[in-house]
């Protein structure tokens, strides 16, 4: 082979490689310049009075702790509703369900549940959850529509991370005589249990963000205090955000950009904890 | 032995255990056809399988000898679209009479498979799951189970250091014997193996060998294997099974080993076990 041809291969090489960094250098990029350009206006109002007290002059001044509080029961409220009704229903459709034109309606029906806008979801809560249940505006209400908005998603990554478990894996437990509930609930759900659990906190992230939906079932720009029961109004991050970017006249710069760290930060934090479940599950 | 019904209500059971066949039969098969949706895939299969013997399903790959395996432990239930009709007793109990607990017959009827599937948990728990789950939850009693179902799988020696680690990390042969182990936990009556040894290296394939033998004393094997001199080593009974012209296994010769091998009744036999085809 002549030293042309192998010159040659390695400039396709090279071009290709060039390519490739290109692209992602196109992906990152953006992200990166987000990050850069939030801290740099931001951090200048970060600090331990800013996550731990309550808002004073409309926002202007004080901290956001509430609205950190209230994200944190938003996002535990999600993961408590919508993690068991995802799993059982992922164990229902793919170990129960037959095959019929019902299971194909309803497959169908949670694909199109995740494209639903987020404010459709708003509206959902306060019909039922808030007007029918007589939740009121609250943080139940919010939780619940939100989990109503993130069981496409938990639904959906059980079901696959239940269909992922190895067909061997079963056909060992239930040829000793092991039922078929116990074979779910001993080897299926506990292998599966990665994938459901990462489906799940990033669901509950993405619910962080939200702010549509929170906006008519009970988010509120002030309140006095924490909420004392579920049955009370609440702060939001996303909500805040949204207020004092749009709402509060002579709002000071880098406090919007602050709380817009304080929310990127713990929706990040779930997301590198979602990656090292997968690393670790991964090595095994 | 296990005295338990293996019918859901376990009224009337002896009137159930009909007088068929004779006394030292431990599965039956007669007529026997088996479906996957319209494809017969077994055809008319009638033998009977001793107790306390090891029968070898032998044949070209693709006749089969899997899916007749599988009607022993009804592990074709499974399969959507998977048929059987014709009588297959265990015991003298027709196993696809309704009625039949089909957990408890799996309880009795253990099977092993072709590619090693320890569960992905420490040895000891792969051992003690079978137990647990039918719900034995004393530590010493499931101690001793381990123990106990791992030397009979001839494998206690070789991990009795590590039963904290995962079934995952020991290599195939052990891992196979793990799966026997887990199989003999429960203390079936019958062991169902589906080529247990063809994933694995020859030494590891003596040793299992070796194992169903000693098991033999005590339990009732039947084993597919496609490996011919491995069916004249290990086993009492071959059964020989070859696809018709529709494609459907059909049972071509079925006998001691040692007559199958030596003197067989049929060309098609003789063909493929003197290497002529398949
Ligand atoms: N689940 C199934 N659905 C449909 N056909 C099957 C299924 N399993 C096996 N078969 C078919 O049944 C025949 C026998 O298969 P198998 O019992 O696996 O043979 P063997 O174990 O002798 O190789 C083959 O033609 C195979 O394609
Ligand atoms: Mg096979």
């Amino acid at each position: 082979m002549g030293s042309s041809s192998i010159k040659k291969r390695y400039l396709t090489q090279h071009m290709a490689m060039a390519i490739l960094v290109a692209a992602v250098f196109l992906v990152v990029a953006p992200i990166i310049f987000i990050l850069v350009y939030m801290i740099a206006n931001g951090y200048s109002s970060l600090s331990w009075e800013f996550l731990t007290q309550p808002p004073s002059q409309a926002g202007r001044a004080g901290g956001i702790f509430p609205a950190i509080i209230g994200t944190v029961f938003l996002m535990l409220g999600t993961i408590i509703f919508s993690l068991p009704v995802g799993v059982m229903a992922g164990v229902y459709l793919t170990e129960y369900a037959r095959n019929n034109w019902i299971t194909r309606l309803i497959n169908m029906a949670i694909i199109n549940l995740a494209g639903v806008p987020s404010i459709v979801f708003g509206l959902f809560g306060l019909a039922v959850f808030v007007l029918t249940l007589n939740l009121g505006m609250s943080l139940i209400a919010a939780s619940l529509t939100l989990s109503a908005q993130a069981l496409a998603m938990t639904i959906t990554t059980s079901r696959e991370s239940i269909m992922a478990v190895p067909r061997e894996y079963r056909e060992g437990a239930l040829a000793i005589g092991v039922s078929k509930w116990q074979t779910i609930r001993h080897i299926v759900l506990p292998s599966a249990s990665p994938g459901i659990l990462t489906g799940a906190i990033l669901a509950m992230s993405r619910a962080a963000g939200e702010t549509a939906p929170i906006l008519v079932v009970g988010a509120t720009f002030l309140t006095p205090g924490l909420p004392s029961s579920p049955f009370d109004r609440f702060m939001a991050l996303p909500y805040h955000l949204y207020t004092v970017s749009a709402h509060v006249p002579g709002m000071p710069a880098d406090v919007k950009w602050g709380v817009a760290i304080v929310l990127i930060v713990m929706v990040l934090f779930f997301n590198i904890v979602v990656a090292l479940i997968r690393m670790k599950t991964r090595k095994r | 032995m296990n005295m338990n019904s293996i019918f859901k209500s376990s009224t009337d059971d002896n009137s159930r255990q009909a007088d068929s066949g004779n006394a030292s039969s431990k599965l039956r098969m007669q007529h026997m056809n088996l479906y996957y949706g319209s494809f017969h895939a077994v055809k008319d299969i009638t033998l009977q399988v001793n107790t306390s013997s090891i029968t070898a399903i032998i044949g070209p790959s693709g006749c089969g000898k899997s899916s007749m395996l599988r009607v022993f432990n009804r592990m074709n239930d499974l399969i959507p679209g998977a048929s059987v009709d014709g009588l297959v007793e265990f015991d003298g109990i027709n196993i696809y009479e309704p009625g039949v607990d089909v957990v408890e017959l799996r309880k009795r009827i253990g099977m092993v498979f072709q590619k090693p599937n320890p569960f992905p948990m420490s040895i000891y728990d792969n051992v003690a799951f079978g137990p647990r789950r039918h719900g034995i939850r004393n530590r010493r009693a499931l101690d001793e189970i381990v123990e106990k179902s791992l030397m009979q799988a001839a494998l206690w020696d070789e991990v009795k250091d590590k039963l904290g680690q995962s079934g995952l990390s020991i290599s195939g042969g052990q891992q196979q014997r793990l799966c026997i182990a887990r199989v003999l936990a429960v203390e079936p009556e019958v062991i169902l193996m589906d080529e247990p040894c063809s994933a694995l290296d020859p030494i590891a394939t003596l040793k299992i060998e070796d194992l169903m033998r000693t098991l033999s004393e005590t339990y009732t094997i039947v084993i597919v294997t496609h490996n011919m001199q491995q069916a004249a080593r290990v086993s009492d009974m071959t059964a020989f099974l070859m696809v018709d012209d529709g494609h459907s296994g059909v049972l071509v010769e079925y006998g001691p080993t040692s007559e199958v091998f030596t003197n067989p009744r049929d060309k098609r036999t003789e063909d493929y076990i003197t290497g002529r085809f398949g």
